[in-house]
């Protein structure tokens, strides 16, 4: 490879290359405008044999499957009818089915006329969860905003006071009680979860082994042993004659999982501190409970927020496994609404219903969550 | 900077000691932890002692001897000879091999649907993005347990009855029994044929290896797919054929209510393998997706400037170097799927979990059969972390300290 001759000052070299050389290039036609139709599906749909043949398949399969869906869930879907012979009749879809049993998938065995309750905690309970999440409302009077909205959803809940019935735990059910299931877990076991993840952390052997130990074995097992375990060996834990309610032993499950899970997020949050922050808190002689409090803690949480949100949304799902220990959270009732016989054939629009409530939470939660990552990430490039 | 140090406490052994034990950090830490401990000790004796008092007061007997004790309750699905007078021991070994079967065929195939969907999220082909991206987030958030309920009322509800079962392929049928298959009549040349198979992918694991020693000597490239895909085929074909080549087929028939014979798919075990390779896969989809977007865009454009097709950029380029990101969250995705197939127990297929909590509704002892459980699922967890862990570090970069 030979140097160009260094005689040639700049202009003469563009010149050169400005020139036509013949034959070396064809015209070909512009390309399409970005902006256009045609040149959007050429570029995303047809730019090769290959990609036309999948874009064909794709299409042949929405073509076989989407109509008839329609047809099915819009066409001649049964909106409203008291009898379920209406709906064996009709082809489509039984929303009937809906119509009639939506207040028992809502609120299980609830007292019927009792049902604004547990509707109204739902609602203070949606209201508190928008309001946890701008970051500009992380302020200490939210951890007091949630501690009244839960004591009101109990008082509403239970009633026995103010003239309200009283409903025990029994009763509970549907939505409400996945809710409740998913939040007090929540709330209580985040404070375990970062006395474990500190402890896992820690200097001292034997607390490191005890909260390891805790850990793994939570993180080993499958939740539905975890919440047999509360639910068949909480009684025999306790003395002869005190019991404990089965919601409040399902919590103890849920609260120990989802412990375990979250001490992991949060060491992740510690553990990508920099040691010079540990030795910054040491110089300024601040004992181990002042530097985690006000230095450490403030970081790994927020840098944490992530993948804790991401436990709260698998969390919110696990919920549903308290059917297996007889509760009746929004799956159960939808399940059981179904064991009325004429009613059987419908489960599609049933689990479909439980489904998109479930998917509602998790699909917002899982989008905050995205929002949040960007958000701090943003926050970590200004610094 | 030039004031000379104080001595150290414990220069002068006759200095009197300034600070008390209890007020130095050694001294601390060993008094916190002997708290703690006595703490988690004291707790634990108590539960104990409550759960023994309870026990006695209940008649419950405690330890494992109930294991050799005859178990007298049926199991619908057996890897091996079971019968309702056999112990509850073999009833539980049972079990472990049923949540074995559907952990190992629910890996492999949510691998598959994992990766495909995440490779198809990127596409270029709007369409098959859109598609997976649909499948992915319509899926990921729902309740996997709602998904098992739904795979099994399909299954047993939406398909027809034995008797009209729909019949997609000729001897191949479904029905809300299940899907029955026409299989080979067992011959003992089917068994040479699996040794032959075995021999095979032993023969192609041990040229991967030396064919990739080779090329790293030499640069030849040795065309392992194809000598393996030859020694995978031909090998069996050749056993069948050395052993008499037995045609004999075991078709389903109708017998009464149900088909008999061939080989059968049962709804139970349909609907959960349905149902965690749905859902994982929609996991492993995004894990998939995450590893291929790490890989800087530099190395797709290299390999492309290097004249290589797009498949084999995916292939030899971004793959493995993707693979250093999927594999851990990949790994955590498997162990979940273990650990989701207990929900076995809900849509009644006999897993370990199943067996184990009708042995403990007859015994009575919950305290014995959890601890079989967790211990199993442990043991489980465990040692495919291990196994991923050391695949994990065979792939790292070398002389990379992560």
């Amino acid at each position: 490879m030979s140097q160009p001759p260094v005689t040639q000052t700049p202009d003469e070299i563009f010149a050169r290359e400005e020139e036509p050389v013949d034959g070396l290039h064809k015209e070909e036609a512009p390309p399409r405008a970005r902006g256009s139709v045609l040149g959007w599906m050429q570029a995303n749909l047809f730019s090769s044999i290959p990609n036309t043949l999948v874009t064909i398949a794709c299409a042949a399969l929405l073509v076989i499957t989407v109509p008839p869906l329609i047809q099915w869930a819009f066409v001649e879907a049964v909106w409203s009818a008291a009898d379920p012979a209406q709906c064996r009749a009709a082809e489509g879809a039984c929303w009937a089915l809906i119509e009639q049993k939506h207040r028992f998938i809502l609120f299980g065995l609830y007292p019927f006329d009792e049902h604004w309750r547990p509707l109204l905690a739902v609602a203070l309970f949606v209201i508190a969860i928008a309001v946890s999440c701008f970051p500009g409302f992380w302020r200490p009077w939210l951890a007091v905003l949630w501690v009244c909205t839960l004591g009101i959803c109990a008082l509403l809940m239970w009633g026995g006071i103010l003239g309200l019935t009283f409903v025990e735990t029994e009763r509970w059910g549907g939505l409400p009680l996945t809710l409740i299931l998913a939040a007090v877990g929540i709330v209580c076991a985040f404070p375990i979860s970062i006395v474990l993840a500190l402890g896992r952390r820690s200097e001292m052997p034997a607390v490191r082994a005890l909260s390891v130990g805790f850990i793994e074995l939570i993180r080993g097992v499958p939740l539905i042993s975890v919440l047999f375990m509360a639910s068949v060996m909480v009684p025999l834990f306790l003395p002869e004659g005190v019991t404990v309610n089965k919601l409040l032993r399902a919590l103890i499950g849920i609260v120990l999982f989802t412990a375990a899970y979250l001490a992991e997020a949060v060491r992740g949050g510690l553990q990508s501190i920099p040691r010079g922050q540990f030795e910054a808190a040491d110089a300024l002689g601040l004992s181990y409970w002042q530097k985690t409090v006000l230095i450490i803690l403030p970081q790994a949480l927020k840098i944490a927020i992530p993948p804790i949100v991401n436990q709260f949304i698998s969390m919110f799902k696990d919920t549903s496994l308290v059917i297996i220990i007889g509760l009746f959270d929004l799956l159960t009732t939808a399940k059981t609404a179904l064991t009325d016989p004429p009613w059987r054939p419908f489960y599609v629009e049933s689990y479909l219903f439980a489904g998109l409530i479930y998917w509602a939470f998790s699909f917002f939660m899982s989008r905050y969550s995205l929002f949040l990552e960007r958000r701090l990430e943003a926050g970590a490039k200004r610094a | 900077m030039t004031t000379p140090l104080p001595p150290a406490p414990n220069a002068n052994p006759r200095a009197p000691a300034r600070v008390a034990w209890w007020n130095e950090r050694q001294g601390r830490a060993i008094l916190y932890q002997i708290l703690v401990v006595a703490g988690v000790v004291l707790l634990a004796s108590y539960l104990v002692a409550n759960t023994l008092a309870n026990l006695e007061s209940r008649n419950i007997a405690t330890g494992f001897g109930f294991l050799e004790r005859e178990a007298g309750f049926g199991i619908s699905e057996a890897t091996i000879a079971y019968s309702p007078a056999d112990t509850y021991l073999r009833a539980l070994v049972v079990g472990l091999l049923n949540t074995l079967l559907i952990a190992v065929a629910g890996i492999v195939l949510a691998t598959i649907l994992g990766t495909l969907a995440g490779i198809a999220r990127l596409s270029h082909n709007w369409l098959v993005a859109q598609l997976a991206a649909f499948y992915v987030e319509s899926l990921r958030n729902i309740p996997v347990l709602l998904q098992l309920f739904f795979w099994y009322s399909l299954i047993t509800e939406g398909l027809p009855l034995p008797r009209q079962a729909l019949n997609p392929l000729p001897g191949v049928y479904l029905s809300n029994r299940g899907l029955f298959v026409p299989l080979p009549a067992w011959d003992p040349a089917f068994g040479l044929a699996l040794a032959a198979l075995a021999a095979a992918i032993a023969a192609t694991a041990a040229l991967a290896v030396w064919g990739r020693r080779r090329q790293e000597r030499t640069g030849k490239i040795l065309p392992t797919f194809r000598i393996g895909l030859a020694l995978i085929v031909g090998l069996p074909v050749l056993a069948w054929l050395a052993g008499g080549a037995p045609t004999a087929i075991d078709a389903p028939a109708l017998k009464g209510f149900n088909f008999q014979g061939g080989g059968r798919l049962t709804p139970e075990f349909a609907a959960l393998l349905v149902g965690l390779v749905a859902y994982t896969g929609t996991f492993i989809a995004e894990i998939v997706r995450g590893g291929i977007l790490a890989v800087p865009r530099g190395q797709t454009e290299a390999g492309v400037a290097l004249g290589l097709k797009r498949g084999l950029v995916l292939r030899l380029i971004i793959m493995p170097q993707a693979m250093r990101i999927i594999v851990p969250p990949l790994t955590s995705q498997y162990l979940n799927l273990i650990k989701n197939s207990s929900l076995a127990v809900a849509v009644g297929y006999p897993d370990l979990v199943s067996v184990a909590n009708t042995a403990i509704n007859q015994t009575g002892q919950a305290v014995e059969g959890i601890a079989i459980i967790m211990a199993v699922y442990l043991t489980v967890s465990l040692s495919i972390s291990g196994l991923m862990n050391w695949h994990n570090r065979r792939i790292a970069l070398k002389g990379a300290t992560r």
